[in-house]
């Protein structure tokens, strides 16, 4: 694309305030909303359908981790501004609702500038935090899960409980918890662990542990642990709205990652 | 063996002698008997019963695994510091660990065995290697040949492979490059695939691809790894045949559910990349050419395998590759691997293959100038679902053909490609030729209007009209017959203005490619289309000056993209679907042997309709000893049709190996100008 590929070279932001929101449900404390004001440097051949050139130089950035945004970008939504405080016109839509000259300074910088506010949805795991996947694989020695259907999180053997054990017959093998017969992690179960470390310098990779307290299946833990089940009880009831809003742009989400792998 | 003085060294040599873990039958026996017996869901009970079975039954073998397991777990451990600080006593441990995972050396059945519990071990201590500490394990694992390794051997391998990229990201991009690596097997003498591993082939490739696919499934981010990973590990041009072939038939191996959903699209542009080049490469002479020279070059080529592993080429070698049969044979190989990759897939996922296709196909075959054979890809995927396929191609193509905003040369190409498909494609139904030739015609007559319109000087290039018109001839030269006998059909032929066109000032008859209007007024005069005033002098015209000037020898009007396929092995694909114009009726007659036929040399006219067999050999390396060929033939040449009979084969009879022609302009322009095709 005639864009430049390398947005760490001049997609330069300031970050504003963030946003006071009340702290996430349990539920997925990794995931953030933010506001970020940027400037991104668009090729005058796409000067026709800005918006799309911008949001295509988004996307390049998504899945990955950012250190400027302290996370990785799952989604993002832009809003265009009219001046900025340079006092340099830019160009914002061709659709002829306002139009606003850019001047594009030949042999200095050949692209023109485009201020946008984006929302964006951010996904930093910290260690200490709650995080719930999916499990994928299971062994002896670890439990591999899947964290918001992309990110993979594996668990070694140090960090599971003692009281599990690990059973190789059936489909996968499977952890039964001694002290619960009914507490069963196997292929497919939704756990919750919490974050060891993150490997930020590729593909965002999670280790995680068992260990904690309030961790292991959701199903289970839904159903015998008292504190956990008051908690998503109360996240219910209180704050649907953002956990509405956090799915929806998941699901945004989702059909980026198609979008961006064809 | 590593000399323990602890318990667990009797069980490890136990283990050497290579016997199986010693069975509880009894107790297995027992209880699920039971069950079957009663034949009720097992309660509580008998599930509890069930898992304390259970681990006795597999204790016998976990204990051998835990062992192993803590003894390489222990291993790996001391070894986990500075260089300087390990023990002398645990570094030779460690050596000798890495020494039985060098898959350099042969082994005998206990070190295999031996091998096998390592892998298994690994695959459960991966958490506690260290890509820094454990660097020459690490090379060693990622150095082996799975094609040399027995079958129970690979899929320990596998596993650990599959283990070690789902635990760290570090070692993700090296497991997935292993993975690739093993693509393609060793090559040996003649560089050919040596027959035990072309046995064994299918099995290989079921297992990389499994494995990453669960790769795929256990970090969801790595396809992206892997499309940049396979980017540069594609065949370039100049590899070898059956590492390329190999190469690709694993790699369209992954084309299928989620990891084909993620990165099919960009294996297959590779794909057609790669088809492309090697059909670019391919020259006409080449084709054509005496097959003596081969000899020559295969001695040098035999001289340079002796020196290295025969992937290094050096300046002979490199004669022998710009040879265009080189890449006649390699193109010819990949497409029966693409062909048969097609085949394979079910109705949906054959209808996402062919929006990927065609999207590919606009961004680059469209445009290539002259492309031979890669084409046919999209003419088999078409060929495998007529109703749908065959005529959305159609109609993707007429589309390029009408739209203003498409580039002048993807709607020449475009056009060429319409006039050729639909006649030479047998599964198109004849509405679908007459509604596809409905647009092509009212778009002339749109653009006739339009030029009339406008003020006296008109402009110079006509291009496009010129060669919408010829293309309409063309389709209706083999396609004539076949719809005047479905009456709506007929009526809505007839209905079509050629009288019009044809009597426009822009006059097309006398641009348009001779050959095919003598063809085409003759047959549309016999069927009453065109009254027969229209100029019957223009029978025998040579080309016009008008038509010389449209373009050189390159013209793109001139190029029928589905001509004739000339590639052996592939053919089989193509042929029960391809029209051949010997088998195309005629509305004049139904005489085999007409002497007028000016198409007469479009295909080989020694292609007996009935032999449609794949002993009619199109033989690229066909050793006849006819020097006088002439390159300049045409396929639709009028009046050079000297076709040199072919020395026949020892069947005799029908099946003659056959010169085909490539569609090319006529000889009078390369006399003239010298230049090659």
């Amino acid at each position: 694309t005639p864009e430049i590929t390398d947005a760490q070279a001049l997609l330069g932001h300031r970050r504003p305030e963030p946003k006071l929101r009340p702290p996430p449900p349990l539920a997925m404390e990794a995931l953030r909303e933010a506001t970020a004001e940027l400037t991104v440097y668009v090729h005058p051949s796409n000067a026709a359908d800005v918006r799309l050139a911008v949001s295509r130089q988004l996307s390049t950035l998504l899945f990955s981790y950012e250190d400027r945004f302290d996370g990785v970008l799952l989604s993002h939504e832009v809003e265009f501004e009219g001046d900025n405080e340079d006092g340099q016109d830019r160009k914002v839509d061709g659709d002829g609702k306002r139009v606003i000259k850019a001047k594009i300074l030949d042999g200095l910088v050949p692209y023109f500038g485009v201020p946008v506010t984006a929302n964006m949805l951010l996904f930093s795991p910290q260690p200490e935090m709650i995080l719930e996947g999916k499990v994928e694989m299971l062994g002896k020695e670890s439990i591999h899960a899947i964290v918001l259907g992309v990110f993979s999180a594996a668990i070694m053997a140090d960090d599971i409980p003692e009281m599990f054990k690990f059973k190789r017959r059936g489909h996968g093998g499977k952890f039964i918890s001694q002290s619960d017969k009914r507490h069963v992690i196997k292929k497919g179960s939704m756990i919750r662990f919490s974050v060891k470390r993150v490997d930020t310098e590729m593909n965002c990779h999670i280790t995680g542990s068992l260990m904690p307290p309030h961790t292991g299946c959701m199903r289970w833990l839904s159903v015998h642990d008292a504190e956990y089940a008051s908690e998503i009880s109360r996240v219910v009831k209180g704050n649907q709205g953002i956990i509405l809003r956090a799915s929806r742009r998941y699901k945004v989400a989702q059909l980026r990652t198609a979008k961006i792998a064809w | 063996s590593l000399s323990l003085a602890s318990p667990p060294a009797k069980t490890l040599e136990t283990s050497r002698l290579a016997s199986p873990p010693p069975p509880c039958p009894s107790r297995r026996a027992g209880i699920p008997s039971a069950t079957h017996l009663t034949g009720r869901p097992p309660g509580a009970e008998a599930m509890v019963a069930e898992l304390r079975r259970d681990d006795m039954a597999e204790e016998a073998g976990t204990i051998r695994d835990s062992v192993a397991f803590r003894l390489v777990e222990r291993v790996l451990q001391s070894v986990r510091m500075e260089p300087f600080l390990i023990a002398p006593y645990d570094l030779e441990q460690y050596r000798m660990m890495v020494g039985t995972l060098d898959t350099s050396r042969t082994k005998n059945r206990d070190d295999e065995a031996l091998y096998v519990t390592y892998l298994k071990a690994l695959s459960e201590a991966v958490s506690k290697i260290d890509i820094t500490y454990h660097h020459s394990l690490l090379n060693n694992i990622f150095a082996v040949r799975i094609w040399y390794l027995q079958r129970d051997t690979m899929v320990a391998l596998l596993d650990l492979i599959t283990r070690l990229a789902a635990v760290a990201d570090q070692y993700l991009r090296e497991c997935l490059q292993m993975l690739v690596n093993n693509f393609t097997p060793p090559i040996v003498e003649r560089n050919e695939v040596p027959t035990w591993a072309v046995s064994r082939k299918k099995d290989i490739f079921s297992h990389l691809c499994g494995s990453l696919k669960t790769i795929s499934d256990t970090v969801p981010l790595a396809p992206r790894m892997l499309r940049d990973i396979i980017d540069r590990s594609m065949p370039k041009l100049f590899d070898n045949k059956a590492k390329m072939i190999s190469f690709v038939e694993c790699m369209l191996g992954l084309d299928t559910d989620r990891m084909g959903d993620l990165i099919g699209a960009i294996l297959l542009a590779k794909v057609v990349d790669l088809l492309t080049e090697l059909d670019v490469n391919i020259t006409w002479e080449d084709i054509l050419q005496e097959e003596h020279d081969k000899g020559i070059f295969e001695m040098e080529l035999e001289d340079l395998d002796a020196d290295d592993d025969g992937d290094g080429f050096g300046q002979a070698g490199t004669k022998v590759c710009l040879g265009g049969n080189a890449c006649a044979e390699k193109l010819d190989g990949l497409m029966v691997v693409v062909c048969e990759h097609l085949k394979s897939l079910d109705r949906q996922r054959l209808y996402k293959e062919f929006v990927i296709l065609k999207t590919i196909f606009r961004a680059s075959l469209l445009r290539v100038h002259r492309s031979k054979f890669a084409q046919f890809i999209m003419f088999y995927t078409c060929s495998l679902d007529p109703k749908t396929l065959g005529e959305g191609f159609a109609v993707f193509l007429t589309d390029i053909v009408t739209e203003k905003k498409e580039d002048p040369i993807s709607r020449m190409s475009a056009v060429s490609y319409v006039g050729s498909y639909l006649s030479r494609a047998r599964f198109i139904s004849a509405d679908t030729v007459v509604t596809i030739l409905k647009k092509l015609v009212d778009w002339c007559v749109d653009y006739c209007d339009h030029q009339s319109k406008r003020e006296a000087t008109p402009i110079p290039n006509h291009q496009l009209f010129y060669a919408t018109c010829q293309a309409v001839m063309y389709v209706l030269c083999f396609r004539l017959r076949s719809i005047m006998d479905y009456p709506n059909l007929k009526s809505d032929l007839f209905h079509m203005p050629f009288g019009f066109l044809f009597r426009h000032r822009l006059e097309p008859l006398k641009v348009c490619l001779p050959s095919i209007v003598n063809e085409f007024l003759r047959q549309a005069k016999d069927a009453g289309l065109v009254a027969a005033f229209v100029d019957p002098a223009a029978e025998d015209a040579i080309e016009s000056d008008l038509s010389r000037t449209f373009g050189g020898i390159n013209r793109l009007d001139m190029f029928f993209p589905f001509d004739p396929y000339l590639l052996k092995e592939s053919d089989r694909y193509i042929r029960p679907n391809f029209e051949f114009w010997s088998m195309v009726k005629t509305t004049y007659s139904d005489d085999t042997d007409d002497d007028d036929d000016e198409l007469e040399d479009l295909d080989a006219p020694e292609m007996n309709v009935g032999s449609l067999d794949d002993h009619v050999e199109i033989d690229i390396n066909s050793d006849d000893d006819d020097l006088e060929y002439s390159m300049n033939k045409m396929s639709i040449t009028p009046h050079h049709s000297f076709l040199h009979q072919m020395a026949m084969d020892s069947d005799g009879g029908l099946s003659m190996p056959a010169r085909i022609r490539p569609s090319t302009s006529p000889p009078s322009r390369w006399a003239m100008s010298g230049e090659s095709p």
